[in-house]
């Protein structure tokens, strides 16, 4: 199926119209030599057919309905309400350009609007824009509009070890043609006085995740103090947050940041293998000019009615070309809509609660792994979804003989991001892990324990 | 259902709920004090409030489900609804990216041959799935380019990228995000690249040149195999811009034409929808000689005795990672989908169409409005000039904002900036003869209205949810939320 509408007979007129004989005849701009080249695809499928095999393919995988996740580091599994899917679904959304023409785009519009002033509510600060492509991709912009805020003339970042490795990886991807100086990766773990201290009058910004990497929770006390250190060398303060921990926790507008960044993908969207995502990205107002990303804001049409546009486009490729503050064109627009969906439906006390249950049900599960021998919880209290646990073998083989024999996801392996976490598991609870799942994780913990790798690995090795 | 519609803010009421939540069945544990926030300013919203304040503004949208939206550059296809059903398996949502491989075999099975099927189609040697969109795969690319320009054959001193004077913005953007200079070449008279003018450009500083081809003036250069043959002759890389791909579809292999690196727009070419701005997928194909620097980890594939293994492996030189996680997977289910069904015949009549449609438009257009290259043939898409004799107040955004009254999604407007009061269109393969010719009449009939009542292109669009708006009103006084309770 090719979507085409016009017959052999109308496209015989529209060529006559055109005055050629026919349609290879429109090609004739091609080099000859390499037209028309034979394409090695398979051949077409019917609608059954591609589905059949598309259902194949889904089935192949051990899908969260199927399996209990204990897996997060990046990707998280949030209830979403049918009304995400049901308002995302709306094909005068999905079908969409880019509202370039405000007059036929109002409902992206106010629609991102709203997510926009909602990620202002969650994060306490002056400004949101409409999307990044991700946490990481936002990471990277927020260190990019840094520099730009200082000109260009201060090159050095200090960047936390716990910050999610793949956001520090595409921040040194971004960056790799600008000469900076990324410092502090090395620092030790959950050490903001060490970040500190690397903060000089070169620096144009400091980098930290709050929760961390690790789940680690920092005071606004504790956050305020780096900020301080910042600011008292010009150097701007960027956070990295998990949205869903502000539902209780005090937003980062409220210990002085000046960028803030995060996944969105929490927010009303399904891990979906990783993509499409949402990157956050919220700011002071004093920064606007320099920042990357589409805003849209609010004015009036000729009757002096409310309405919407996209503005201060004068930062953007499309009008300033080289000197732009990013290249970003396409965005996450629709994902953006499902969080602005999402964070409506939950409300106040609604993420709040998400927030509250998935505390609690980490902390129950760090308390229960925490009395089996050989488990040692390295995290400390508090911590909020996510806690580090020290496991008796492996991560890789706990995690093999769990989803073997429990039907389990275990947590993310450590070791590969951070040598000194070598047998050590990130764990994510969230409110979607009910009791009877988290203690059969805790079993599980038990009877590796009790010795029950040391039958099955056997099994596995070759 | 006319007037506006108030903010999420403005139908909130406090303690209405649009939610529920499962019971906390574990013990609580305590939250210090000092963590808490003392406000959260999200709207409180019934269920029933929520749907309706959407759905009521999904209809003051306009999306390609409702009519002709010629948005040039843009390639706003119709979107086959099984992609949508085919995104939204339970098998590809809810799977974790980082679940052990051997639990997502289908999912990277899937990556693995859209991988396999993009570089074929291009005739490519490899490719990354990982960028998000358009212009994240040229940041992709033009990186890829600097790293074996500068290490990899050790030539640092080259810095300077070559870009067309009708290329998307992105493109400078593009280099001077990858930390390399910009040096605008200006096109000849046909609307090729001018080759004098590049020649005189052609030294040891140069890096490479991003073209995209067709341009976007929908033409094909008519020098290209000379052009790439320069560029590499003296030490350049040719960078493809792929926005304009479904020209080419089944037409030819950009590879062959010698380009070395690519990025294609599957929210484009491939007809997962473009979301009111996004999510898109920008993936990058590339020669052999630059694929160890494509980003990763992609999909590789371990043949065994009776299955094949499919594996995440980062190529040797990689540029690192340009996002989290592998790409936009829910995108790439959509173009793999709509790749199956069409096959490569089809593709080929994709891409026929395309170009058949947009010389038909061409030639319909050409008899009301001047179209600066209208002697050539086009590609997909064209570009004709908002200029009516008799009418000489009348500008390119009148004419835009009054197709609005017959039904019709504006053309691109003021863009490629060399044309003065540029409309560029670009129909696609989707739409039938008699929308053609229904917008060219409706572009006819705005002609004749806009030398007998101009009033009413100039204070059009009449017939859209709201009347134009004041864009410098929003750009000077900057509102950019609407939080009560906030500043």
């Amino acid at each position: 199926m090719t979507y085409i509408p016009n017959t052999d007979d109308e496209r015989a007129a529209m060529l006559r119209v055109i005055g050629v004989d026919k349609v290879e005849d429109l090609f004739h701009d091609v080099p000859e030599a390499h037209r028309f080249p034979p394409l090695d695809l398979p051949r077409p499928l019917s609608e059954a057919e591609i589905l059949a095999e598309l259902r194949d393919m889904a089935e192949a995988n051990a899908d969260l309905d199927h399996v209990a996740c204990f897996l997060g580091a990046g990707s998280y599994h949030h209830f979403v309400p049918s009304v995400v899917d049901m308002v995302i679904s709306r094909s005068e959304f999905y079908t969409a350009y880019t509202p370039y023409q405000p007059e036929v785009s109002q409902g992206v519009l106010q629609a991102l609007f709203e997510y926009q002033s909602m990620i202002c509510a969650l994060t306490e600060m002056d400004v949101a824009n409409s999307s990044h492509y991700d946490g990481a991709t936002a990471t990277a912009e927020a260190v990019i509009m840094a520099l730009n805020v200082h000109r260009r003339r201060r090159k050095r970042v200090v960047l936390s070890p716990t910050v999610h490795p793949m956001y520090r990886e595409t921040v040194h991807t971004y960056t790799q043609g600008m000469g900076l100086n990324i410092v502090g990766e090395d620092a030790p773990l959950h050490d903001l006085k060490a970040l500190a201290d690397l903060i000089d009058e070169e620096t144009c910004c400091i980098v930290v995740q709050n929760p961390d990497f690790l789940g680690r929770m920092f005071s606004p006390k504790e956050m305020k103090a780096l900020a301080d250190a910042a600011h008292a060398h010009k150097a701007l303060f960027i956070v990295v947050v998990d949205p869903i921990s502000l539902g209780f926790m005090v937003a980062p507008g409220r210990y002085d940041a000046d960028i803030v960044v995060g996944e969105g993908q929490s927010l009303g969207s399904l891990p979906q293998f990783g993509g499409p995502y949402l990157g956050i990205f919220a700011f002071k107002k004093e920064y606007v000019r320099k920042s990357s990303g589409r805003l849209v804001g609010e004015t009036v049409d000729a009757e002096g009615k409310r309405g919407y546009v996209i503005t201060l486009s004068t930062r953007e490729q499309h009008i300033r070309r080289e000197k732009a503050t990013s290249n970003i064109c396409t965005n996450e627009a629709l994902v953006a809509i499902a969080a602005a969906v999402y964070l409506a439906a939950m409300g106040k006390s609604g993420l709040r609660r998400v927030a509250e249950l998935s505390y609690h049900k980490a902390h129950y599960a760090a308390q229960r792994i925490a009395e089996i021998d050989g488990f040692d919880l390295l995290s400390t209290w508090p911590f909020f979804k996510e806690f580090v646990v020290r496991t008796p073998a492996p991560v890789q083989e706990i995690n093999d003989y769990l989803l073997d024999e429990w039907g389990i996801l275990g947590g993310y392996d450590l070791s590969r991001d951070y040598p000194q976490l070598e047998n050590a598991m990130l764990l994510c609870v969230t409110e979607m892990n009910d009791r009877e799942e988290i203690d059969a994780l805790v079993d599980a913990f038990k009877e590796i324990a009790n010795g029950a790798l040391d039958s099955t690995v056997r099994f596995y090795v070759g | 259902m006319r007037g506006p519609e108030p903010t999420i803010y403005e139908i909130s009421s406090p303690g209405r709920r649009g939610y529920t939540l499962p019971e906390l069945d574990v013990p609580e544990s305590d939250i210090p004090e000092e963590f808490l926030r003392d406000r959260l300013l999200l709207p409180e919203v019934a269920e029933v409030d929520l749907v309706r304040h959407f759905v009521r503004l999904s209809q003051k949208n306009f999306g390609v489900d409702l009519g002709f939206y010629p948005l040039g550059s843009c390639t706003m296809k119709y979107n086959p609804k099984v992609n949508e059903v085919a995104a939204r398996l339970p098998g590809f949502t809810k799977i974790h990216p980082l679940q052990d491989p051997a639990t997502v075999q289908g999912a990277m099975q899937l990556m693995y041959e859209l991988q396999t099927y993009l570089a074929e189609i291009t005739g490519f040697a490899a490719t990354t799935l990982q960028p998000a969109a358009g212009a994240h795969g040229e940041l992709t690319g033009v990186l890829m380019m600097r790293k074996l320009i500068h290490e990899g054959r050790g030539e640092p001193h080259r810095t300077k990228v070559l870009v067309p004077d009708s290329a998307h913005g992105t493109n400078p953007a593009t280099t001077t995000m990858s930390g390399l200079q910009v040096v605008e070449i200006p096109s000849d008279k046909r609307g090729n690249v001018d080759l004098n003018e590049l020649k005189k450009h052609l030294d040891d500083t140069v890096l490479g040149f991003m073209l995209t081809n067709p341009n976007t003036l929908g033409l094909f250069d008519e020098h290209l195999l000379e052009l790439t043959h320069l560029v590499h002759e003296a030490g350049g890389l040719m960078y493809g811009d792929g926005a304009n791909l479904n020209a080419l579809l089944g037409i030819t292999k950009p590879a062959d034409l010698g380009f070395d690196v690519m990025h294609i727009n599957l929210h484009k070419t491939f007809s997962t929808p473009h979301g009111g701005g996004g999510p898109g997928s920008g993936p990058v194909v590339c020669t052999e000689e630059l694929a160890p620097y494509l980003p990763g980890p992609i999909v590789d594939v371990e043949e065994h005795d009776d299955h094949v293994h499919y594996i995440w492996k980062m190529p040797e030189h990689s540029i690192g990672r340009v996002k989290a996680f592998w790409g936009n997977f829910g995108v790439m289910v959509k173009a793999y989908t709509y790749i199956r069904m069409l096959g490569a015949q089809g593709l080929r009549e994709v891409a026929e169409n395309a170009v058949l449609n947009a010389n038909y438009l061409q030639a319909l257009v050409k008899k009301t409005y001047p179209v600066p290259y209208g002697f050539r043939t086009c590609m997909h898409e064209f570009v004709a000039q908002g200029k009516i004799e008799g009418a000489e107040d009348v500008r390119a955004l009148d004419i835009a904002k009054r197709l609005i009254d017959y039904g019709f999604h504006p053309p691109t407007m003021y863009f490629p900036l060399i044309v003065p009061e540029a409309l560029m269109i670009e129909p696609t393969e989707t739409e039938s003869k008699q929308t053609l010719d229904a917008f060219a009449e409706a572009l006819e009939r705005i002609a004749e209205e806009a030398r007998t009542q101009p009033e009413l292109l100039k204070t059009a669009p009449h017939e859209a949810p709201v009347r134009r708006l004041d864009e410098v009103r929003a750009a000077r006084y900057p509102k950019l939320k609407d939080v009560p309770g906030m500043e």
